[in-house]
């Protein structure tokens, strides 16, 4: 009956990084029921139900067509402007949706957590998952819409380029990322509550910091030391160069990217961690 | 030889009071520099020792109450060991898979169906997808709600949704067992199918369960033994009845005639300028509702002091100020000089409904306190023939308003 692995001890932890990879393997069925929730609540009693999924990135994508490619006639490097800002979106898009969601886990389920346990990475890792279904829901619109334009709109100038099998891996970049700054946030979050307004602004702002509106060849001289260090930058423009065949991605650039990442999600760990034991006495 | 399913050895809790939500930065880098220089952390003001030193073992298969009155800790033990949340000292092992119940329906989604909600409440209490499936039929039948499976809990009566969150709780089955008070679910009847599947659960194969109530009832009829926890400190484990007796025991009254000189104070002068020596009840009926109560407090002064008043307050047993008699309500002050006082404190028409209160008394100046005693007493206020009425009122206070009835005739103004 007695299981000498299922031994627990319970320590006013100080210790640093500490990931419950165990327990999170045990709760893996919250953590599918979650995602299920998240799909599946907020769709309900709506006539277009995830229909929405599409219809946010395909209307900003006509509004930057129209403002930013018409009236302002900024470049779009030479692709069709709505084929560019939808590339844009899909790789910005799951970054700043995980990032939104991650960075309110403490604030937002302090009701759930002051009252039962379960490793609370499960949430944060719910959120990856349900924005990847996201994900893929508009990658598919942006593949119809790709399609549409080659062939039957017979519009030139783009191709998908053999780099687009590294795809995946641009995926998992952007995930471990947002997990990273998302956490960082959260736990700054359950401190101080003003960072509760601080995020949104935030990700409004560094998407303008992104080349996701213009591309980073047309960024202005004096700002591309900025847009550089930005590690979305390179995600960004490698979508496009998977997606579209143009896309400015340099060496130097993924590897400040892949750094920027791995730190902000060790630094992230470690500050859920700390948190998350005791946060619930602030609530 | 089994080890004990939970073992917790010296465990405390500091909860910092005043910074919930608000910690500054300056008080945190303060905190940092001392950990720093491997210093104690300054200040312990404002802080509050939720759990002092808690030690006791809980062997395998026990079902174990735990008592105390509200504040005494045992919401702050449960939350440590289901690990909501931890504790300051100490060290706690557990062996065996933790279910813990502080609330039912935690994590219900409104617009999910009572079956979709049964998968993520089960999920979220720690069971697999396969465990709450081949128990989907008995957890929807205990809760009696056949025909609402597939309807959002959001048009489920009150009832419902209680009985069908009691019920997916109750199908938990982990090896240790944590319980706060969710007996008091539903109707009567619901209630007493909720306690006899408690039973069923407790006597049957060896599962460890550790319970909070205030029900002694209930701690009767489902526990093997109890812990009682005052004010932060536990007791050892101890059978029922002591326990329960311990328990009760902490309400017995104090003397009506009590030398506090040699209470430790730790507030404003601590009682060097001004002090409470000693407290004596002198009204002929002692407490009694609608009647005069009278007091006489003893008091020291060593130097002369001005502008002062003299407090004494009642406070429920759960803490709750339902009384506050202070002699400056109207701006008249004492003049003490040095030497010992015999102060008469009279209140005509004690409005205070029968019970039992804690009571404190503070001697104040103008912004700081002299000396306070919290509580200098526990005291029964005690029915009387002024108290016509008391089956009727809980709590609190009961006083007499003024009432006057004016007849309103049709077509005539008032």
């Amino acid at each position: 009956m007695q299981n000498p692995d299922s031994e627990v001890v319970l320590r006013p932890d100080k210790s640093w990084l500490q990931v419950e990879l165990k327990g999170i393997w045990q709760y893996r069925d919250l953590l599918s029921l979650l995602v299920w929730r998240d799909f599946v609540a907020k769709y309900k009693q709506t006539i277009l139900g995830p229909l929405w999924f599409i219809v946010q990135p395909l209307v900003m994508s006509v509004v930057f067509t129209i403002i930013f490619g018409n009236v302002a006639k900024l470049s779009t490097d030479g692709l069709p402007p709505l084929l560019f800002y939808l590339c844009g979106q899909l790789g910005w898009n799951y970054f700043s949706g995980n990032f939104g969601a991650n960075a309110s886990t403490l604030a937002n389920n302090a009701g759930l957590f002051s009252k039962v346990y379960f490793p609370r990475l499960v949430v944060p890792l719910a959120s990856l998952v349900s924005n990847l279904l996201t994900f893929v829901i508009q990658a598919a619109t942006f593949f119809a819409f790709f399609a549409y334009f080659k062939y039957f709109l017979h519009v030139g100038g783009f191709q998908l380029s053999w780099t687009v099998v590294f795809l995946p891996l641009l995926v998992l970049q952007s995930a471990a990322l947002s997990l990273g700054l998302g956490l960082i946030m959260s736990a700054l979050t359950a401190k101080y509550r003003d960072l509760v307004h601080l995020t949104p602004l935030l990700i409004n702002l560094w998407m303008y910091a992104t080349p996701v509106i213009i591309p980073l060849s047309k960024f202005p001289e004096k700002w591309q030391w900025v847009v550089a260090l930005n590690p979305m930058t390179s995600v960004v423009e490698s979508f496009r160069l998977m997606l579209l065949g143009t896309g400015t991605v340099s060496a130097l650039n993924i590897v400040i990217s892949v750094i920027f990442t791995l730190i902000s999600l060790v630094a992230g760990l470690i500050l859920f961690g700390i948190v998350e034991k005791t946060f619930v006495d602030t609530v | 030889m089994t080890r004990p399913a939970i073992e917790i050895r010296n465990v405390s809790k500091v909860y910092r009071l005043g910074s919930i939500g608000a910690t500054s930065l300056k008080d945190e880098l303060g905190r940092a520099w001392a950990r720093v220089r491997g210093r104690a952390e300054p200040s312990k003001e404002g802080e509050f020792a939720a759990l002092r030193d808690v030690s006791f073992d809980v062997e395998q298969g026990q079902v174990i109450g735990l008592i105390g009155r509200n504040g005494a800790g045992k919401s702050t033990l449960l939350k440590i060991l289901s690990r909501i949340t931890r504790q300051t000292t100490g060290e706690i092992r557990i062996r065996g898979r933790v279910g813990s119940l502080l609330e039912v329906g935690t994590g219900f989604h409104p617009d999910l169906t009572g079956r979709e909600n049964v998968f993520l409440n089960g999920a979220i209490l720690g069971m697999t997808k396969a465990e709450i499936r081949s128990k989907f039929d008995e957890i929807i039948a205990f809760a009696e709600i056949e025909r609402f499976v597939d309807t959002p809990v959001k048009r489920y009566s009150s009832g419902m949704y209680v009985r069908l969150a009691f019920a997916v709780a109750a199908h938990l089955e982990p090896e240790i067992l944590i319980l706060d008070e969710v007996l008091a679910v539903g109707d009567q009847q619901f209630q007493t199918k909720c306690l006899g599947k408690m039973q069923e659960i407790s006597s049957g194969d060896g599962r460890t369960i550790l319970f909070v109530s205030h029900s002694m009832a209930a701690i009767r009829r489902l526990c093997q033994k109890c812990v009682v926890l005052d004010h932060g400190v536990s007791s050892p484990i101890l059978d029922i009845e002591p326990a329960i007796a311990r328990y009760t025991s902490n309400l017995t009254e104090s003397e009506y005639n009590l030398d506090v000189s040699e209470r430790p104070r730790n507030w404003g002068t601590e009682g060097r300028i001004l002090r409470f020596e000693a407290v004596r009840v002198v009204s002929p009926q002692l407490l009694a509702f609608g009647k005069p109560l009278e007091i006489e407090f003893t008091i020291e002064c060593t130097k002369p002091v001005r502008e002062a008043m003299v407090g004494l307050a009642f406070n429920s047993l759960e803490g709750t100020r339902v009384l506050t008699l202070d002699s400056d309500i109207r701006g008249n002050f004492l003049d003490f000089q040095p030497g010992r006082h015999i102060l008469r404190f009279r209140f005509d028409d004690l409005p205070l409904h029968p019970g039992f209160y804690h009571c404190s008394a503070s001697l104040a100046g103008s912004g700081f306190f002299y000396d306070i005693l919290d509580p200098i007493a526990v005291w029964q206020v005690r029915t009387s023939d002024q108290d016509l009425w008391s089956d009727r009122s809980s709590g609190g206070c009961r006083m007499e308003p003024k009432v006057e009835l004016i007849p309103c005739h049709a077509g005539s103004k008032p």
